[in-house]
Parts: C-alpha cells; sequence; structure tokens
C-alpha cells in the first residue's frame, strides 16, 4: 500500500476512541454511525484506509444525505399523543407532491435541481443551496462558491441546463450592532454583507447571469451565522433532461484543478461554529468564475452534440461524492494519479475529498471522448479520464498502481443506521401590546419608521450592483416604477428573446412569525411566495415551489420540534393550494458557541420558500407601481387581528402571539380571482402586503408611481370587525393585496371579485400628498410620497 | 444576400447570444466563434462583413477590463484585423468590447483615415473605474450627437439604454477629446432625461464620470464603433423597465444599430 495513505485503527477501538476519532477527524460521525462501520470493517477484517472512512464521512454527512429529514422523529406536543414521525421529507414534502400529481412536473427530488415544463422545446431547472458555514468564516468566497455551486447544480441536472437567472437571500446580523457585543471570534454583520454581496456580485455578473430576484433580512441572532440562499433557473431541451450510466463509460472530470481547498466542507457543515471556526481556512473554498464560464461554454456544446450520458457537479465531497453517486447502480473504478492538481504534495484522500471549485464530472462513451477533447480544448478547459465506470458495485480507488479504497456501493449508499430522534414543540407566551389609539391620533411617524427599518427599507445599493440586464430576457426587473426604484414584488423573465412564454421567480421568508409558531412561519412564507408571483401575473395553477430550512441544532428537541411544525405546515398549505415541492435542501447545526463561556446561540428557525411559475404571455404581467391619478384603490384578502411578530410590534420591542395564520380556502379564492382579473388586463397595478400590513404597501405603491393616495381605512375587509386604526394598518394578515383599478373598469372588477372579500379604499391622486383616514374619519397619516421615500431609501443607501 | 457576422467569444465573453439575436432580428447571419479558432485559422475573418465584440468579462477582467483580450487581438490576430478594417468592413465594441477596441487602439484611432487602419496604434484613451467605484447597473438616457458612425445613421436624437459596468468612465487627454469632437466621432452621449447633453450631467444620469459624457464613440472613418451601453438588451418593449406603463413600440431602441451595420453590409458588399 501506498506511504502516503495511512489506515484508522478502529477495529479493536471502544467507544471513547472511535468518537475521538471522528472528533480530529472533523468526519462529524455519532457514535453509532462509527460503530456500524466498525462492524462493518470487522467482518472485512481489516481497517478502513483514510480515503475509505473519509468517503464513508462524506456520503453519510448530513450535509449530503439529509439524515434529520429521512430519520424517525417522535414528535410531542402539549396535549397530545406523541407521534411517530417516519421522516419529514417523505411525509410531509415528498408526499404532497405527489399527491398535487402535476402533470407538468418532469423531475423533482431526484435530480440536482427540480424540472418543471416551459414550453414545446424546453423544460425548466430551479434549485435553491445554501452556503452559510463558509460565509460565516470568509463571506466573500463562501457567497461566490454558493452561487458557484448552484449554477453546478443546474447545469448537473438532466443532460445539463444553460443557467438563465440567479437569485439570492441573505440573513444578517444587525448592521449597526456594537463591536463590543461581537461575540468572539465572529465577523461584524457590516463586513459580512458587503463581502457577501460582493462574492455573489462578482460571480453572478462575471457567469453573465442576471442576478433579479431576492430579499435580505436581519435579525441579531444572525450575528455568528448568517444565512446565504443561492438559487439558480436554467433552461434544459425537453430532451436533455434523462440521464444514465453504463459500464464502460469514462469518468471525465472537466474544469479546474484540484487543491486542498475546501477538505471537509460538507462534514464542517454538518456541526455547530464556535469562537475557534475561524481557524478553519481549509474548509472554504475557492471560487474562480472565468473556469465556470469555460466550464458551460464546453459543456453545452457537447449536450448538444449527445457526447456524455450522465454529468454531476463536484459539490460537497468533491469527487468522492460525485463519482460515488453517479455510480451508485454500477460501479466505479478511479485513478487518483490522473487527476490534475494546482500544486503538489496532496495524500490521495484529500484528492479524493477536495472541494476544490469549478469542477464537472461526466460519464462518457469511449467512442465520443475524441470529440469531446476537441470542445474542450477549444474552449481552453482541462478535461482529464480518471477512470471507468465498471459492473462490480464497487467504489475502487486506486493510486498510483494501488488500491487504496475499496468500497461496497451498497454499504456505502444503504449502509447508514436508523436513527430516532425526539422532538418537542412547547409554544412560548409572549409580550402583547394594546392598540396605541388611545393616546396617539397620528401613526405618519411609525408609518416612517417601517418603512426604514432595515427589512423592509430599499435594498436599491445593493441591486444595481448586479447584472439583472445580461442575457435580454429580464422583463419585470427587480426595481419599477417611475424612477424605476420601487420594490417589484418578483421579477419575470422571458428566456428565449422575443417569445411571450416566462418564467416568473419569487420567494416568501418571515422568521420573525416563528418566534411566535415555525408553523405559521412556514405557511406563511409559501402564502408570501405565492402571494408575489400573483402579484406580477402569475397563477396558482402553474407554479411550483422549493423548500430551504435552516435550522439550529436538530438533535435538540426544541429546534427538532420547530422543524416538525414547519415541515407539517409545508404540507397542508401546499396540498391547499395545489403548488408541489420540486426541490429543496436545509442547512441545520446553525448554532454558535463560545467554548470559554459555553453559552449557545441558534438562528431563529428559518424557511425559506422559493416559487416559479410559467406563464404563456408576459403581456399580462403588472407591476406594483401605481400608473395614474384618479385611479380606484382597493384592498382585496381580509385583515384580521393579527399582529404577533409584525413589524409593527418589532418597532415598539414586543413580538405577540397572535401571528398571521394562512386559511388557505379564502387565500385560494382569493388570489385565483384576483388572478383571474390581471389576465384580463383589468387590474394597473398590485402589491402584495406583507412586512408592515396595509401602511407599507400601499406606501410602497404610491412612491414608486409618482402619485400621491388618499385611502380610507373604514373600507378595508376584515372578517370581525377590527376597532382600531393602527392594528387595522399594521396587521399583517396573509392573502392580502392591494390592487389599482380605472373607474371605467370598476363594475367589471367587482364582478370579477364577486364573494371574494375586498374593499374599495380611496384612489390615487395628482398631487404627491398621502393621506390615509382612519375609522372616524380624521386622517391619521398625512404627508407626501417624497418624505415616504427617503425614509424607505435612505437607510441602506451606500 | 445576409451579411455575415462573427461574434468573438473566449473565456468571460457573457452577452454573445443576445448580441446573435440582434444582429439575426436584423437580417445578419451569424456565427458564434471563439478566438482560438480565429488564431488556429479554423475561422478566417476574411469571411465576415461584421465583427463583434460583445460584453462581458474577457479573461476575467484580470489587471484591468479589456486588456487580455486586447493583447491577444493585437499579437495574434493583427493582420487578419488590419486587413478586415481596410477591406471597409465593421466593427462593434459592446461593454467589454468597447474596453478591448480601446485597448487595441482601434478606437479612437488616429485622426488620418490612412493611417487608422493600423492595429499596431497605440491606446489614446481608456475606460477606467466608475467614479461610484463599483459595478452600476441602470437604465441610462442617450443623446445622438452628429458624428460619421454608419451604425447611427438617421437615428433618433435620444436612446434609452441600460449600462452595467464598474470601468466605463471614457477618459483621455485634452487633445484627444478635442479630436474626437472636431472629427465627429462622439457618437453618444449620456444626458438627463431632458436630452440636454450639454448641460452638467451628473452621477447617475452620467452613470461612471465619463469625460464629456461620453458613453460610445467611433472611429475616423465611422466603420469602428464601441460604446459602454448594452443596444441589444432593448431589442423588444418589454426589455423596457417601464414598458407596464408607458405607451412604446414593439421595437426596442437598440435594434437599428444592428439594423444599420447590416444594410451598409448589404449595400457595400452585395455579391
Amino acid at each position: 500500500m501506498s506511504t502516503q495513505v495511512s489506515e484508522f485503527e478502529i477495529l479493536n477501538a471502544d467507544d471513547d476512541e472511535l468518537m475521538r476519532i471522528s472528533r480530529e477527524g472533523t468526519l462529524s460521525l455519532n457514535l453509532k454511525e462509527m460503530q456500524t462501520i466498525q462492524s462493518h470493517f470487522r467482518t472485512l477484517q481489516r481497517n478502513p484506509t483514510d480515503v475509505e472512512l473519509e468517503t464513508i464521512a462524506q456520503t453519510w454527512s448530513e450535509h449530503c444525505v439529509h439524515k434529520t429529514f429521512k430519520c424517525i422523529i417522535e414528535y410531542s406536543e402539549p396535549e397530545k399523543n406523541t407521534e411517530r414521525i417516519h421522516g419529514l421529507f417523505p411525509t410531509y414534502i415528498q408526499r404532497a407532491t405527489e399527491e398535487i400529481d402535476k402533470p407538468w412536473c418532469v423531475s423533482v427530488f431526484s435530480d440536482n435541481a427540480g424540472i418543471i415544463e416551459f414550453d414545446d422545446e424546453n423544460n425548466i431547472v430551479f434549485k435553491v443551496e445554501t452556503h452559510n458555514h463558509p460565509s460565516a468564516i470568509e463571506p466573500y468566497g463562501g457567497a461566490g462558491t454558493g452561487i458557484g455551486g448552484v449554477i453546478r447544480d443546474s447545469l448537473g441536472t438532466g443532460l445539463g441546463a444553460k443557467p438563465i437567472l440567479n437569485t439570492d437571500v441573505f440573513c444578517f446580523g444587525l448592521p449597526d450592532m456594537s463591536y463590543e457585543d461581537l461575540p468572539k471570534g465572529t465577523l461584524h454583520p457590516k463586513r459580512v454583507f458587503k463581502g457577501v454581496v460582493s462574492g455573489v456580485r462578482d460571480y453572478g455578473n462575471r457567469m453573465g447571469i442576471p442576478t433579479a430576484n431576492g430579499a435580505i433580512l436581519f435579525d441579531s441572532r444572525y450575528t455568528a451565522n448568517p444565512l446565504v440562499f443561492c438559487g439558480n433557473v436554467g433552461l434544459i431541451p425537453r430532451d436533455r433532461c434523462d440521464k444514465s450510466v453504463e459500464p464502460g463509460d469514462l469518468i471525465v472530470a472537466i474544469g479546474g484543478r484540484t487543491g486542498r481547498d475546501g477538505i471537509h466542507g460538507a462534514t464542517f457543515s454538518s456541526a455547530e461554529l464556535d469562537d475557534t471556526s475561524e481557524n478553519l481556512g481549509s474548509v472554504v473554498q475557492i471560487g474562480n468564475p472565468i473556469m465556470e464560464k469555460r466550464i458551460v461554454d464546453a459543456l453545452l456544446q457537447a449536450r448538444d452534440r449527445n457526447l456524455y450520458r450522465s454529468i454531476t457537479d463536484c459539490g460537497a465531497g468533491g469527487f468522492s461524492s460525485a463519482v460515488g453517486e453517479m455510480g451508485e447502480d454500477t460501479g466505479a473504478e478511479v485513478h487518483l494519479e490522473n487527476i490534475p492538481l494546482k500544486y503538489d504534495g496532496l495524500a490521495p484522500w484529500e484528492i479524493w475529498l477536495s472541494e476544490a471549485q469549478e469542477r464537472m464530472v461526466i460519464a462518457v462513451p469511449p467512442e465520443n471522448l475524441d470529440k469531446l477533447m476537441d470542445i474542450c480544448e477549444s474552449e481552453m478547459v482541462e478535461a482529464t479520464v480518471l477512470g471507468s465506470f465498471t459492473d462490480s458495485q464497487r467504489l475502487q480507488v486506486f493510486y498510483e498502481d494501488n488500491i487504496v479504497g475499496d468500497l461496497d456501493m451498497g454499504f456505502l449508499h444503504k449502509g447508514l443506521p436508523d436513527i430516532v430522534k425526539k422532538a418537542v414543540w412547547q409554544p412560548q407566551q409572549h409580550s402583547e401590546m394594546q392598540s396605541r389609539d388611545n393616546n396617539i391620533d397620528d401613526y405618519t411617524d411609525d408609518l416612517l419608521h417601517l418603512l426604514a427599518s432595515p427589512n423592509i427599507a430599499s435594498k436599491e445599493s445593493v441591486i444595481r450592483q448586479y447584472d439583472h440586464e445580461v442575457q435580454g430576457g429580464v422583463v419585470i426587473k427587480p426595481l419599477v416604477g417611475i424612477e424605476n426604484d420601487g420594490p417589484s414584488d418578483a421579477c419575470v423573465v422571458t428566456p428565449v428573446i422575443g417569445k411571450s412564454t416566462a418564467v416568473i421567480v419569487a420567494n416568501g421568508i418571515n422568521p420573525r412569525y416563528s418566534d411566535v409558531d415555525p408553523y405559521h412561519s412556514a405557511a406563511g412564507a409559501i402564502d408570501e411566495t405565492l402571494r408575489n408571483i400573483i402579484a406580477v401575473g402569475g397563477t396558482l395553477e402553474k407554479t411550483a415551489l422549493l423548500d430551504n430550512f435552516c435550522w439550529g441544532n436538530p438533535d435538540k428537541p426544541d429546534r427538532l420540534g420547530e422543524l416538525v411544525r414547519a415541515a407539517k405546515a409545508c404540507y397542508d398549505i401546499a396540498t391547499a393550494y395545489g403548488t408541489p415541492f420540486i426541490s429543496g435542501k436545509d442547512s441545520l447545526y446553525n448554532e454558535y458557541r463560545d467554548t470559554t463561556t459555553g453559552e449557545q446561540r441558534a438562528i431563529p428557525a428559518t424557511l425559506l420558500i422559493s416559487g416559479i411559475c410559467v406563464i404563456s404571455d408576459v403581456n399580462c404581467a403588472v407591476t406594483m407601481d401605481v400608473k395614474a391619478a384618479g385611479n380606484l384603490i382597493y384592498v382585496v384578502g381580509n385583515t384580521y387581528t393579527e399582529l404577533g411578530g409584525s413589524h409593527y410590534f418589532g418597532i415598539h420591542g414586543h413580538i405577540g402571539n397572535n401571528a398571521p395564520i394562512v386559511r388557505p380556502d379564502e387565500g385560494k379564492q382569493v388570489m385565483e380571482s384576483l388572478s383571474r382579473s390581471i389576465s384580463l388586463g383589468l387590474v394597473r397595478s398590485c402589491h402584495d402586503c406583507s412586512e408592515g400590513g396595509i401602511g407599507v404597501a400601499a406606501a410602497e405603491m404610491s412612491f414608486a408611481g409618482g402619485f400621491g393616495m388618499e385611502l380610507h381605512l373604514k373600507h378595508i375587509p376584515v372578517d370581525e370587525d377590527i376597532p382600531y386604526d393602527d392594528f387595522r394598518l399594521f396587521s399583517e394578515s396573509n392573502s392580502r393585496f392591494i390592487v389599482e383599478v380605472e373607474p371605467a373598469i370598476q363594475t367589471e372588477f367587482e364582478n370579477q371579485m364577486n364573494g371574494i372579500p375586498f374593499g374599495h379604499i380611496g384612489k390615487s391622486i395628482e398631487s404627491n400628498e398621502f393621506i390615509l383616514n382612519g375609522l372616524e374619519g380624521n386622517a391619521i397619516i398625512e404627508t407626501t410620497i417624497d418624505k415616504l421615500k427617503s425614509a424607505w431609501q435612505t437607510p441602506l443607501h451606500s | 444576400m445576409k451579411p455575415k457576422v462573427l461574434i468573438l467569444r473566449t473565456a468571460g465573453t457573457n452577452c454573445d447570444s443576445e448580441t446573435a439575436v440582434a444582429f439575426k432580428l436584423a437580417g445578419g447571419q451569424t456565427d458564434l466563434v471563439h478566438i482560438q479558432n480565429l488564431i488556429s485559422g479554423k475561422v478566417d475573418l476574411s469571411d465576415y462583413h461584421i465583427l463583434a465584440i460583445p460584453g462581458g468579462f474577457s479573461y476575467g477582467d484580470d489587471i484591468a477590463a479589456g486588456i487580455l483580450l486586447a493583447v491577444e487581438m493585437r499579437h495574434k490576430l493583427s493582420n487578419v484585423l488590419e486587413e478586415f478594417v481596410a477591406d471597409k468592413k465593421l466593427i462593434i465594441g459592446i461593454c467589454n468590447g468597447f474596453q478591448v477596441l480601446v485597448r487595441t487602439g482601434l478606437l479612437p484611432g488616429l485622426s488620418t483615415e490612412k493611417n487608422a487602419t493600423n492595429i499596431d496604434m497605440p491606446q489614446r484613451s481608456t475606460l477606467a473605474m466608475n467614479t461610484s467605484t463599483r459595478f452600476e447597473c441602470r437604465w441610462v438616457n442617450l443623446k445622438t450627437e452628429v458624428n460619421q458612425c454608419i451604425f447611427t445613421k438617421g437615428i433618433k436624437p435620444n436612446l434609452y439604454l441600460p449600462v452595467a459596468h464598474a470601468e466605463g468612465r471614457f477618459t483621455a487627454p485634452q487633445e484627444v477629446l478635442d479630436e474626437l469632437e472636431n472629427n465627429q466621432q462622439v457618437v453618444f452621449r449620456y444626458s438627463n432625461a431632458s436630452h440636454h447633453s450639454s448641460d452638467n450631467i451628473e452621477y447617475p444620469n452620467n452613470p461612471n464620470g465619463s469625460d464629456s459624457n461620453i458613453a460610445g464613440i467611433c472611429d475616423i472613418t465611422g466603420r469602428i464603433f464601441g460604446l459602454m451601453p448594452h443596444p441589444e438588451r432593448f431589442l423588444t418593449k418589454w426589455n423596457h423597465p417601464r414598458w407596464t406603463r408607458e405607451d412604446l413600440p414593439e421595437e426596442g431602441d437598440g435594434l437599428v444599430l444592428f439594423k444599420n451595420a447590416v444594410d451598409y453590409a448589404k449595400a457595400t458588399f452585395h455579391e
């Protein structure tokens, strides 16, 4: 055996020794898993090599195999019997998709991204990933390689999709926090913010992919564990969506060289961070977008000439995962010495595990190799034959003629022991806030304050750093309105220039409601995503969803209880709306531990829902900016007294207990009626009501369009009377929209809305005044759209 | 006859597809050609009538935007380029392509037509880092100047196009700027919404701080043209950021530039 390969002495190790090996090797394997590996190798009567144990650790990592979403959970909540859940993913996510059973779902949960139908020639792929742990340590590199990685997911789906759109959602600590309060070993939120934005900007722009949808949220609990969600939409010919591997196919790596960067990324991200994590430099990858662009250019040509049979990206776990997954049903033989290196001195297991970026693996029939090499040469990208797929059902790894790893594919992919986790949900009581109507008769300052709060304030300074015009297909842009600076609800892209078929991409995320109940947070995130899609002209009928869970340590029953709540909501609300999940991802262990004080912090339970909707005629799309003076302003959808977790309570230091509830029967009717009205051309502008309620939504519409408004709160539709101005104005109830309609269309629009709760609350006006009258008829907000806009634009201006 | 357009690609080029769509809509026949295939001789530039250098980040814009591709063209393609220019064929550089043309010296070129065909000319101007010091994507108003440029013949006085760049501040010594004015080589200037580009145009109307608000220039023959804004990103009304609120013609402002080029090639090279 090669001198560069060592063995792990596990055959005779006791439990303490097994755990020491796991911990010191950053393997993130628990005791039961180590014991399973031990007994497997006892039957083989030998110790595993480092290549073997590392391969198992990568393949079995939370990051790669999503144990928490597949394991059995014993879940309890007050006054209910303990429930045994056989996997969150099959029970609540996959089952929802199966029951909804949309014929336009082409491939769900099986490939690197979900695939849905687009038009007669093409399908659409969509994937959203997280890159949280690396971004905490090295924001620029972590975020850049996050976007680079999700682009390779699209490229690795089917036989490769052309990337057409990037999305990104970030969660940071508060930008104005004092340096004294910064947890030990963490970066200041401002530095993380700047680094992450620059990283996504430099990677996405260089790849020539428009970044046209996203969100940025701030909460002190994200300080040590910032979240970076990166998404990519791709376009793929309908006859290029299937892949297979045949024994004898060559394993070809395309792209960048392999170095020591990113070793243990998969296992590192399956553990908590602590105040020493900043020293783990080698776990963060280094990005090179121009290398990735070369790969895309070369592979799409090879795809169109049918030169390979299967493709996947080298992400977490590097070649060990990519080759291991592709060869799962056949077997594979790899010669590590063939792999081109950035520099000498890597041990075989390092070559095998390196997460060096910009590498793809394809399965090439030998007769196509020369043609493939020609394309790669003319695109100046390196391609190397690593070995071949076999029919041995084994993953066999060689280094300079010595076998350094020989694993049974069955054990590798199916040997992970079942685990049972405990989950407990115990609702918390929070301080409740009374209406301030008795003390206050003017809410102008509150509205200005809300518009200036960092979660609501304009993100223009960030958005403009992203190229959202490249490829010429982004037709509803992230900034809209008379001065191109209002907050669009969603982006709309026509991937084939000049053709009217389009995709709408939107997102929903509201971790504040998790403080009350993660169920309502998840339900609200779905509702918000769908509202955003409906608001620009989409339909429920053609919308698919993606779920990205970012959670704390799921080995702690309370955190897992929150996860169960959120997963239950995903099933309930997605099936009620008929919108299937097509892909998803989870990032767990987003916790920080101070090793000296023992203090432990978790992020708020955070579910990002992304939505994608195909529309056949982009001419029907609308934007949120009010279009003319003298038009009628409506609120569609009921308002309830639901201010728990709202921004209004937040600016007054309260959380509350009545988080907005999704009533899908009501919401579905609202969205379907409104969607029909928009497609009939009855609506001039439409904006979703979310953070800051009707007050913020109406203000945004007004200043984005450059016309004032005069509105009356007494006309908003309510199910039960709400006798308070501030609650009506700032409640964040779901399934509500503000809509602008021309006076000549009034009857037709109201007929379409028959049976739906709606209220004609006022009109747009020629002047720049923004006047909102309370229940008693007096003006409770009296200001100008210039003041509102300035409050909204100033905070994150630079 | 359909004029043949060579869309030049290299590592980091990323506006090639939409530039090809623009030329196709204009009536051209397009090929996306990697520079390796021009250098190796697999593809012959003289088979084409129009050379387009699209936007992107050629070779990552390492060192500075467009430099590496410009050096490669000067060292490995100087003969074929000289011949192409001498044959009175057209070259357009958009965004990164403009940066490349400026760094090869093809733009603004020398002040007499005879010398202008020499690719070994010095670089006389540059496109420097934006005064905002960062990449920005936004729509800008342009004023068309009285000029010699083939691409802008007869077009309307004001265009609306997007820019997306970090290094777009056109700057040159005063004598070069004077020469550009005197020879009518300034094609587009950034203007404000009321189209008075003689005023002091401030950020963000002048998005990068260019001297004399210059957004695009041509050489003295009018056949080599470079601009920072992206005409290929405004081909249909849906590209316009306010199509949901304004009455707009179906055709976008950018298409006419490509049509002019194709029409010139048809008229000049009919076979």
